[in-house]
């Protein structure tokens, strides 16, 4: 995509004002790639509270947060784990569809531990269960990355693999039953609190300061940033790309292997039919509202995040409306398009063709995608 | 040990298809596949009783019908090295639209079925036409496209819609009988029609040729003067098309239109293609090939009906690890020639 200062002179903000100091900070905040991801959540969210009038309430009770806005956190919290392992692969250039299925395996060889157990609800056995879990999501990764970086083979493709046949391992696992877990240590996973904040959110919270901490205060994150962007100038230049894409990978399937812990502890059960289906599909809109590019080269993770909520609010504000939940598919594919074109340089090129000056263009498609929100919330 | 045999390979999986000399290792998949059907088959037969009769091979066909036209969709689009993961919705929302006009809107079905492949070769057009215009991944399009269109299904009804239109129902049941009490159904009649047609446009028209130049290098095809935007956008309308006239197709097997039919058949059609020997990165493949993919999906599903035990998510874990191989092989097949893209 198009670097920040470049879009920083094109991107106004309406009635910024352009010159003066102040204006320059304006314009700075205009230009940041955040913005657009920002101003869509604010929208959705108001659009929330013009319908709700106690949404933005939060209270304490029992020492636990309660709100809307909390809601929307814990249920974000496995989509922001998945979309933040999606946004390394993407960035690769890469994509993972099999996150789905490994949400699946993951809380189906979970529940299948504690199930099995004598004593469902000592520490010894949730951690035994997140163990076997997590070991599984590294050979499922170690798989995709391997025919990825040694065989070459496309990732929608290698990746794809593991989607048709997770499902079915997963259903293998729990032989085709919803298996029902009862363990306070298990629950705290997904459904738990802990510091009165829902333990989930604190989780995610913490994997997206740790990967960002990684990524962003050592090489990896650029070093991951040149597989995608330039192959081969990364290869001239000595980087092993095979390495690092079995990396991203195996990162990708253990995100969506905690994320299937919580998905499975929140409803204290395990369903491999289910559990996790079309999460790929969620994660890579957050990504790309995220604004990150699926042609690799770049990645945010903050965006990530902020699109990871925008997903999550869209399915509770169609929830609150109540709009048949199935509904929400036909959104999302507004949102794919109108994020994927105004993503697109071609798109960009036409448009600022045809309106002449930029600035009224920019603001104008920014305009377009509120109005959108608007219009479908 | 495979380098001298990988950049053989790759010099001879890229000449002009249709021409005679195409090379021996794009036909090794398809060989493959056409000998683990046999295997298959003939493995059935000895451990089952009443699994060696014909009436089981067009049962595949009774089965698959559907699949077979929408894995036919798929493959126009595979071919040019695109992909197209809508065809599963597309399905579904075509059993809902004629299932909703028929029963409840009393339309006939001469009148719904024009619309409803009018609309799914619409469909597919539009999505094409972003492809190409805006240079969006294939993905991520088609990927709003089959959100869209299950969504759409959603908005017709949550609920299934059984039919008992009886001129429907008539259609749906008619038996064609041959020699010896054998029978298909007329689905199968019009899957077979649609693969003779594919393999006709696909191997003597202009429009083939090109589809195969676009999938085997787009910037070449361009330069030689190839329409590359209407092939392109043409053949996601072929795909669209294709998927529509599956979901009639499927609306007669099932006599029902629901929001959740054709779940994960995307995913069934491009194994299919895989399997028939389609390359993914394009430019090589046959859609006969696709049609012996289509059937060794149909026999692992009847294999595991045969043996009773099996639970059905086997289909699943089986068909993924025939992906794997199929992939695997074709990697081997064709060397390290394309990078990951």
């Amino acid at each position: 995509m198009t670097n920040p200062p470049d879009r920083s002179a094109r991107t106004g903000r309406p009635g910024a004002p352009t010159g003066a100091v102040p204006g320059a900070v304006l314009k700075r905040l205009a230009g940041h790639r955040l913005l657009w991801p920002s101003l869509v959540l604010l929208a959705l969210l108001l659009g929330n509270l013009a319908f709700t009038h106690d949404f933005f309430d939060i209270r304490v009770q029992d020492g636990h947060l309660y709100g809307s806005l909390i809601d929307i956190l814990q249920f974000g919290a496995p989509l922001i784990l998945v979309a933040l392992g999606m946004t390394m692969v993407i960035a690769t250039r890469g994509i993972d569809l099999s996150v789905g299925s490994t949400v699946a395996i993951a809380g189906a060889l979970a529940c299948e531990h504690i199930a099995g157990s004598a004593d469902p609800g000592s520490a010894g056995t949730v951690l035994g269960a997140v163990a076997v879990a997590l070991g599984v999501a590294v050979v499922l990764g170690l798989c995709n990355g391997l025919l990825v970086a040694r065989l070459g083979v496309q990732p929608i493709v290698a990746t794809l693999i593991l989607m048709v046949a997770g499902r079915g391992v997963a259903q293998l696992i729990t032989d085709g039953q919803i298996i029902t877990v009862r363990s306070e240590g298990y629950h705290l996973i997904g459904g738990g609190y802990w510091l009165t904040f829902p333990f989930a959110v604190l989780l995610a919270g913490a994997v997206v300061a740790l990967t960002a901490f990684v990524t962003r205060r050592s090489a990896l994150g650029l070093l991951i940033e040149s597989v995608g962007g330039n192959p081969a100038a990364g290869r001239l230049a000595g980087i092993r790309a095979a390495g690092l894409l079995t990396l991203v990978y195996v990162f990708c399937a253990l995100c969506a292997a905690v994320a299937g812990l919580m998905i499975s502890s929140n409803v204290q059960s395990a369903d491999g039919n289910n559990a996790g289906l079309w999460i790929e599909l969620d994660a890579i809109l957050a990504v790309v509202i995220g604004g990150t590019a699926l042609t690799g080269g770049r990645f945010s993770l903050g965006g990530t995040v902020l699109g990871a909520l925008i997903i999550q609010t869209l399915s509770t504000t169609v929830y609150t409306l109540g709009v048949p939940p199935q509904t929400t598919l036909v959104f999302k594919a507004f949102v794919v398009v109108v994020v994927c074109l105004v993503q697109s340089p071609v798109f960009r090129a036409k448009m600022s063709r045809r309106r002449g000056r930029p600035h009224t263009r920019s603001t104008g498609t920014a305009d377009a995608v509120g109005r959108q929100q608007e219009v479908r919330a | 040990m495979s380098t001298g045999f990988a950049t053989k390979a790759s010099r001879l999986t890229r000449p002009r298809p249709g021409a005679g000399s195409r090379g021996a290792s794009t036909r090794i998949p398809l060989l493959v596949t056409a000998v683990l059907l046999v295997a298959m088959f003939t493995a059935g037969s000895l451990r089952y009783d009443g699994f060696f009769s014909t009436q089981v091979v067009l049962n595949l066909l009774i089965d698959n019908a559907f699949l077979l036209v929408v894995a036919v969709g798929a493959t126009f689009v595979i071919l040019t090295g695109g992909i197209d993961l809508s065809v599963g919705s597309v399905v579904a929302l075509s059993t809902m639209i004629t299932a909703s006009l028929v029963e409840h809107h009393g339309w006939s079905l001469g009148a719904v079925i024009p619309l409803v492949l009018t609309i799914g070769a619409a469909g597919g057009a539009l999505m094409g036409w972003i492809i190409h215009t805006f240079e969006i991944q294939p993905f991520i399009v088609t990927l709003a496209g089959m959100f869209l269109a299950r969504g759409l299904c959603y908005t017709i009804s949550t609920e299934s819609i059984t039919i008992d239109d009886p001129a429907t129902v008539s259609i749906a049941q008619t038996r064609l009988y041959g020699s010896g009490g054998l029978f298909v159904s007329v689905s199968v009649v019009i899957a077979l029609v649609v693969l003779l047609l594919a393999f006709v446009v696909l191997h003597h028209t202009r429009f083939g040729r090109g589809v195969y130049a676009l999938g085997g290098n787009e910037a070449s095809a361009r330069l030689m003067g190839l329409p590359v935007g209407p092939t392109k956008i043409a053949v996601y309308a072929v795909s669209g098309l294709c998927s529509a006239l599956g979901g009639v197709l499927m609306t007669f097997y099932m006599l029902s239109g629901y929001a959740l039919h054709a779940m994960g058949m995307e995913l069934d059609a491009i194994a299919a293609t895989v399997i028939g020997g389609t390359l993914l990165t394009g430019g090589s493949g046959f859609v006969l090939g696709t049609a012996l993919g289509v059937l060794v999906l149909g026999m692992i599903q009847t294999v595991i009906n045969f043996q009773g035990t099996l639970s059905s998510w086997w289909t699943r874990i089986v068909i993924g690890g025939l992906l794997l191989v199929f992939i695997v092989l074709q990697r081997l097949m064709t060397g390290r020639r394309a990078e990951t893209d």
